[in-house]
């Protein structure tokens, strides 16, 4: 899954010196980071750490207030989500965001969006751009579906899975994009133990198929299972940043988990 | 009612056919000239509620000038066939076309807004245009209106009853059905649905949205003008009166009676409140009540509209009980 030497992949994304303040509260601190090329990157952290407010930075919901945000080199700070997306970089959020009215397999056709160029011509005329993007999108969707396992609920509503599934819909969705990196943000959230570990399996599969996968997760034993390299978040700074069991074995991680000792704000 | 559903679809073909075959041979039934007003109103009212439906019931737009753009149509007809001669069959499309303009100049400033905003923009603007073609003496007659509008001529025979006038309305509305219903099976309806889901959700899968909603928006325009062209000649005489709030009022209430994002609700809707407007006149001004109690009876028992399903986004996001169950035992 892993290469051997991390230090030899092509750096992916990298973030600089970046900081999210809100009003008076340094939501984000002058944090450092460098994805690599074939990462399971993990970050970690307290509740209210910052790693959504990180990764919003990252998609383009928010502008850093200060420091880069580079995708293969280049600032992607300030762009807008939709801009970013086409650089094939793909999220799901913590708190899921559904199409919840639209069928499971809609949902997923509109991760193809971006990789299929019908306008308004097209449609009506049902031109053969239009018909070979509809036959791209129906074969891609329903591929994805099957390789995720939703492919018996793909006519019901989004809305009506259980929350687990939901979970599913968000990441099937933003494969379809067809990205080069995958932001997860708390993926197995609401997922039972044999779910979370299927989940650890796909994601590990896509790892395997070339996908760069960024996650964030509370549970430590998928974050220690699967990952490569991890980077520690505590109120807004970054705290520490290794492999699984250099992480394991940090005394500043330990603090910031059990609470031992007094960690000072800001 | 899913076996209702089921037979509906199987024939699909067969009922729209039949529908089809009714509606071209209604004039003949309908001998009555009154009754084929009441006809060519409903088919008015049912595209430019269905026009309106476009942004409010797809892209969850909020928009109330929609009587804006039936104006600019309605005028630009009127104008360009009574004063300068035009054929009705070319500013038919100038109008639908000026109206788009309008309705993507109108949207690019509205598309940081949202909810009442917009909804507020979208009401000046219609106010603008009603005042501006009352007051605007010289083109657009003023408080005088336009008088004597030109009826279309086919094949040398002039479209004055509205036993003939009929075809062009069902035709405008049926081309805006046809146009319509393709545009919403490619990626383009669906990012507009997207946007009315979950509007973050949609840009971080890279839709443009302020692009696409300026599209919806101009879309929706387009057909208000259209329709507000065909209108001008059917009515013969066009004056800002005819333009209030109110009439978007109407198409919106349409549109909810009948239920938003169907593309069949914002006709059942037309048909139900034209209906009651005509069956309820011998109340007079107390008919206003009785229609403001349905609409609120409506939102009540079923917010999602007649043709809504019960799991659309107006039902107030309720999610069978049924098929989640089914959903978790399927999935163990
Ligand atoms: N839009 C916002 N406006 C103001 N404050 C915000 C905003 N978003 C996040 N915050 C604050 O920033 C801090 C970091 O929040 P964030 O959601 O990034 O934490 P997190 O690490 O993802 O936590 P959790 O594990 O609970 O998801 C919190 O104190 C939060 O209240
Ligand atoms: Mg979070």
């Amino acid at each position: 899954m892993m290469s051997k030497n991390r230090a030899d992949a092509p750096v992916l994304l990298e973030a600089r010196g970046v900081c999210k303040y809100f009003g008076g509260l340094k939501a984000i601190e002058n944090v450092d980071m460098t994805i690599r090329k074939g990462d399971v990157f993990g970050i970690i952290g307290p509740n209210g750490a910052g790693k959504t407010t990180f990764f919003n930075i990252c998609t383009g919901v928010f502008a850093p207030t200060k420091g880069e945000i580079l995708l293969h080199g280049e600032n992607i700070a300030g762009l807008t989500p939709e801009e970013i997306a086409r650089k094939r970089m793909a999220r799901t959020f913590q708190n899921i965001q559904l199409f919840k009215f639209m069928s499971v397999l809609e949902n997923v056709q509109i991760g193809c969006h971006i990789n299929t160029k019908t306008r308004m011509f097209d449609a009506v005329f049902q031109t053969k751009t239009y018909k070979k993007d509809e036959q791209y999108i129906a074969e891609r969707s329903m591929d994805i579906l099957q390789k995720i396992g939703l492919e018996e609920f793909a006519e019901m509503k989004a809305g009506n899975l259980p929350y687990g599934s939901q979970r599913k819909v968000e990441i099937a969705r933003a494969l379809a994009l067809d990205p080069e990196i995958l932001l997860l943000d708390e993926p197995a959230a609401g997922m039972n133990p044999n779910e979370t570990m299927e989940l650890r399996e796909f994601i590990l599969q896509l790892n395997e198929a070339g996908y760069t996968i960024v996650v964030i997760e509370h549970d430590m034993k998928f974050i220690m299972n699967s990952c490569n390299h991890i980077l520690v978040l505590n109120f807004g700074q970054k705290i520490f940043e290794g492999a699984p069991e250099q992480v394991k074995a940090n005394h500043d991680v330990q603090v910031a988990y059990f609470g031992k000792g007094i960690i000072a704000r800001g | 009612m899913k076996k209702v559903k089921n037979t509906i679809v199987k024939y699909k073909l067969f009922f729209i056919l039949a529908g089809l075959a009714i509606l071209l041979l209604l004039p003949l039934v309908i001998t009555k000239s009154v009754y084929m007003r009441h006809v060519c109103n409903v088919l008015i009212f049912a595209t430019l509620a269905s026009s309106l439906n476009i942004i409010n019931g797809y892209s969850g737009q909020m928009c109330l000038g929609q009587a804006g753009f039936f104006a600019v149509g309605a005028y630009t007809c009127a104008i360009l066939t009574t004063n300068y001669g035009w054929s009705f069959w070319v500013v038919w499309p100038v109008a639908g076309c000026l109206a788009a303009l309008m309705g993507y100049l109108v949207s690019l400033p509205t598309l940081r807004l949202q909810g009442i905003y917009l909804s507020f923009v979208t009401l000046g603007f219609s106010e603008i245009i009603r005042i501006i073609a009352q007051t605007w003496t010289p083109v657009t007659g003023g408080n005088m209106g336009i008088k004597g509008i030109p009826f279309p001529i086919i094949f040398g025979k002039e479209l004055f009853k509205p036993h003939d006038y009929y075809y062009i309305l069902l035709a405008t509305l049926l081309l805006f059905l046809f146009i319509t219903s393709r545009i919403l099976r490619s990626r383009i309806g669906r990012a507009w649905i997207s946007i009315r889901e979950e509007s973050n959700a949609a840009r971080s899968l890279g839709v443009e949205i302020s692009r696409y909603k300026s599209m919806n928006f101009t879309y929706g325009a387009f057909w208000a003008g259209m329709i507000g062209a065909a209108y001008a000649p059917y009515v013969n005489f066009v004056d800002s009166s005819q333009f209030s709030l109110d009439t978007g009022f109407d198409a919106l209430a349409m549109v909810v009676i009948g239920g938003q994002g169907t593309l069949i609700g914002p006709i059942i809707g037309s048909v139900v409140v034209t209906v009651l407007t005509e069956s309820l006149r011998f109340l007079q001004y107390w008919r206003f009540v009785i229609y403001a109690l349905i609409i609120i009876a409506m939102m009540w028992v079923r917010p999602q509209g007649i043709a809504g399903a019960s799991n659309s986004i107006l039902a107030g996001g309720k999610i069978r009980r049924s098929s989640r169950k089914k959903a978790i035992s399927r999935n163990r």
